[in-house]
């Protein structure tokens, strides 16, 4: 009962806060409103016992989009210049479909039914063979990075591609008029450093941050987290070390040539991991194979190595991006 | 297990494991070599698999060793194969085919990115015809799709930025479709597996959420596919892309769309839902038979070259459209030999347009006046690849247009209405493909022209005389295309 009140509250809250961010004219609220729509989304998927979903979105949605979404703010105008031209066709065809979508929801079976057909297929079969099989206490981990771990490789290759795409669409922007010259751009990116406060505080969590995203990395097969989580959280330490010390100075710590190389790395881990199974004699992404005495620890170096491969392109791809956005608009 | 039971997972695992490689080689020409090893293995690989599956055999292989429907498998029956040797075929012959003029046309600078996503894009289609597992698709039509935008937005013309942001809002929307649907399938069923959905949803009851499945599903597809009327992203991305990139993705990318359309609404919906072949064809029908005549008639009516060959596009994917619809051995049959042969035409005529454009730097029709006499082999290769388009006997238009006729007389009396439809159609093709042979072969060019070095290099005139040659082949001999459609149809519809 209560968990069905909470979540009343929070989806008015998210419709709410949906409304708000569409009327505003100010993209600073714009983008502040969004973090707190990811952080509620986030706080629905951990009602909804998705702990690992719930992670993702309060890391990715409210932490690192946020930050790049500020990062081309501070470049931009705060104020929306063009006012939005209300049309009456999206709004219908956005009703349309919102019909439809609601009348076949209401075939749905009811939350947390336990009869319901998706608790009774492939679920079980998960749940009792995994410790068997896999033997990882996080069953989430079992079924992302084993069972349908040939999605995962095909999702980090998304990843990979976006991030790709991201470079090669901001290369073709040519400087404008107004852009700034490189050495005012690093002037401009040093001025936070004279906010002391946030900048001593600021730099207190970076260890902080960096440290928890290892945790969650390695920790992924016992409780919620893995390589997606933890490479966001590793990347936000770095962007908030470069937000608070300046762009150039991030550049120092972390590269570009050393991230847009860990994004390559990272997905070349996973498809080789891959294809040493296959080399070992099993199938593709078949871990078992990697351990020739021990199918179950096979399964486990897999998993560590597939998730590390996760990270490394997270990390890389998150961090390349802020970078290129950073520097957009200097010559 | 031997290697050549391991073909079908290298299919996938040979790009996928060659893009990060490519993105990192930094030296002159070395990606576009990484990449055409890959693509070329590639398609080696996917004909040895098509020579296994032409007995009529199904392949199936399970990822990680775990069985369907908890781990995702690879199913692989004729249909799968037919396209797979498209995909990869399409991608090796462009690639080997731009080993020149891509090096012009792509800087150096974002060579590494470009020839990665290529690959990509190659493993992604490919991910796409050999699964069989309803979400393993939508992860490889997000790798297929991303790594388009980024091929598309390669192109010289700043225009392509706006076609590509185009692209992607219309490409996100379907796929967004697509999601939806396969969230509601699994919903109702529990599982993801294309074979185990199918057999699954003979028991549900509450048919409301699977019937919405079915329509978001169709529609998204028919937008990735640009299918008439929602194809307006199709013709600017196809002008604006590199000449090279367009010869890939107008031979196979539309193609691969409308397979999964096949497989879904065939293997899943066909037997669960009852009348969908009707709910099919009220949809699909009108769908393409207006495209038949609208993307003739704007193909017309257009001065380029390039977004001719684009509305002529949609309306040859009104033909596969028509064919879905018609729901019988005959019609799939055509439906599918047509995927196939139009991309074999269109990825020749393509090329033939990107020989034209290296000599005269434009694709303005008006401006291509005297290439009959100055670029005579260019020519007849896209005369040749009209021919096939407008359905001539001997060219592989004609084979897949037979077999289309054949389904609509099975229709009755609304056959004989789309035979009239589909002749037509074919005449309208005879208007567009002439007003480019008129200016070409009749028309002076003009006084202050500059003169035109001549025929295109052999680089480019071999490649194109292959595909040229191939289709021609094919209008003979059909046998490996029909054999493998026929396979597939009836596959499709539970007849085997």
């Amino acid at each position: 009962m209560i968990t069905i009140i909470f979540s009343l509250f929070l989806l008015t809250m998210l419709v709410l806060v949906a409304v708000a961010i569409l009327r505003t004219d100010n993209l600073f609220t714009a983008v502040m409103l969004s973090g707190i729509f990811s952080l509620i989304m986030a706080a629905n998927f951990f009602v909804l016992d998705a702990a690992d979903v719930a992670l993702t979105e309060a890391v990715i949605g409210a932490g690192i989009s946020t930050v790049l979404f500020l990062g081309a703010l501070a470049l931009t105008a705060e104020k929306d210049r063009s006012p939005p031209v209300g049309s009456v066709v999206p709004l219908i065809s956005a009703v349309a479909l919102g019909s439809v979508i609601i009348y076949a929801v209401m075939q749905a079976p009811r939350l947390g039914d336990p009869k319901a057909v998706v608790h009774n297929h492939v679920a079980p079969w998960y749940l009792e063979k995994t410790p068997e099989l896999i033997d990882v206490p996080n069953v989430v981990t079992a079924v992302l990075a084993s069972f349908r771990g040939y999605d995962t490789l095909g999702e980090v290759f998304v990843v990979f591609i976006a991030c790709m795409g991201v470079m090669a669409l901001l290369g073709r922007v040519r400087p404008r008029k107004d852009s700034i010259k490189l050495t005012e751009y690093e002037e401009r990116s040093r001025n936070l450093r004279h906010h002391l406060i946030p900048r001593i505080v600021g730099k207190m969590l970076v260890p902080f941050i960096v440290l928890f995203g290892l945790y969650v990395q390695f920790h992924g097969d016992f409780g919620p987290g893995g390589g997606f989580q933890a490479g966001a959280l590793v990347a936000a330490g770095v962007i908030l070390y470069s937000l608070l010390e300046g762009d150039w100075r991030g550049r120092e710590l972390v590269p570009e040539w050393f991230s847009s190389l860990l994004v390559a790395a990272g997905a070349f881990l996973y498809a080789s991991v891959g294809v040493a199974c296959m080399v070992m004699g099993g199938r593709f992404l078949d871990y078992s194979a990697l351990d020739s005495h021990d199918p179950v620890h096979g399964q486990h170096l897999g998993i560590l190595l597939v998730e590390l491969g996760v990270g490394m392109t997270v990390t890389g791809v998150m961090i390349t991006i802020f970078h290129a956005f950073a520097r957009r608009g200097v010559r | 297990m031997t290697l050549y039971d391991q073909l079908p997972a290298l299919l996938i695992a040979v790009p996928l494991f060659t893009a990060p490689i490519a993105y990192l080689l930094r030296a002159h020409g070395l990606p576009w070599a990484a990449a055409t090893a890959a693509v070329v293995m590639t398609f080696i690989i996917s004909c040895s698999i098509a020579a296994t599956v032409i007995g009529g055999e199904t392949i199936v292989y399970e990822m990680g060793g775990w069985p369907a429907p908890y781990g995702i498998v690879l199913h692989i029956d004729a249909l799968s194969a037919l396209l797979a040797m498209l995909v990869t075929g399409s991608s090796a012959a462009a690639l080997i085919f731009g080993a020149k003029s891509l090096a012009d046309e792509v800087g150096e600078e974002i060579a590494p990115s470009f020839f990665a996503a290529w690959i990509l894009c190659t493993a992604g289609l490919t991910g796409m015809v050999v699964t069989g597992d309803a979400f393993n698709i939508f992860v490889f039509m997000e790798i297929s799709s991303l790594s388009t935008y980024i091929l598309v937005s390669a192109g010289p013309d700043r225009r392509a930025l706006v076609a590509t942001y185009r692209y992607i809002v219309m490409g996100t929307i379907g796929a967004t479709f697509y999601l939806i649907g396969v969230g509601f399938l699994y919903m109702s069923t529990g599982t993801l597996n294309t074979m185990d959905l199918a057999a699954r949803l003979g028991d549900v009851t509450e048919l409301r959420p699977v019937l919405v499945a079915a329509g978001f599903i169709t529609v998204g597809l028919a937008l990735k596919a640009a299918i008439f009327p929602l194809h307006s992203w199709m013709p600017n991305a196809y002008t604006f892309a590199p000449n090279v990139v367009t010869v890939f993705i107008a031979a196979a990318s539309a193609k691969v769309s409308l397979y999964v359309m096949m497989r879904i609404d065939y293997a899943i919906f066909y037997k669960n839902i009852p009348n969908h072949e009707l709910q099919l064809a009220l949809l699909l029908a009108p769908m393409a038979i207006l495209a038949l005549f609208a993307g003739s008639m704007l193909a017309i009516y257009e001065r380029n070259l390039k977004r001719l060959l684009a509305y002529s596009s949609v309306a040859q994917v009104g033909y596969i459209a028509l064919g879905i619809a018609m729901s019988s051995v005959a019609g799939l049959t055509g439906a599918i030999v047509h995927m196939f042969n139009h991309g074999v035409i269109k990825g020749g005529m393509f090329m033939a347009v990107a020989c034209l454009a290296l000599r005269y730097r434009s694709v303005n029709i008006a401006n291509l006046a005297g290439a009959g006499r100055a670029m005579p082999w260019t020519m007849a290769a896209f005369v040749i690849g009209g021919l096939g388009l407008i359905g001539v006997p001997l060219t592989p238009g004609f084979i897949s247009k037979w077999y289309l006729v054949l389904g609509a007389l099975e229709q009755g009396g609304f056959g004989a209405f789309l035979v009239m439809v589909i002749l037509a159609s074919s005449l309208l093709a005879v208007i567009y493909v002439w007003k480019v042979i008129e200016v070409a072969y009749f028309k002076e060019p003009r006084a202050n022209a500059a003169p035109i070095e001549g025929e295109a290099p052999l680089v480019m005139l071999i490649p194109t005389w292959i595909v040229v040659l191939t289709g021609i082949w094919l209008g003979i001999n059909s046998y490996v295309p029909v054999t493998l459609a026929t396979l597939g149809a009836e596959t499709l519809l539970g007849a085997r």
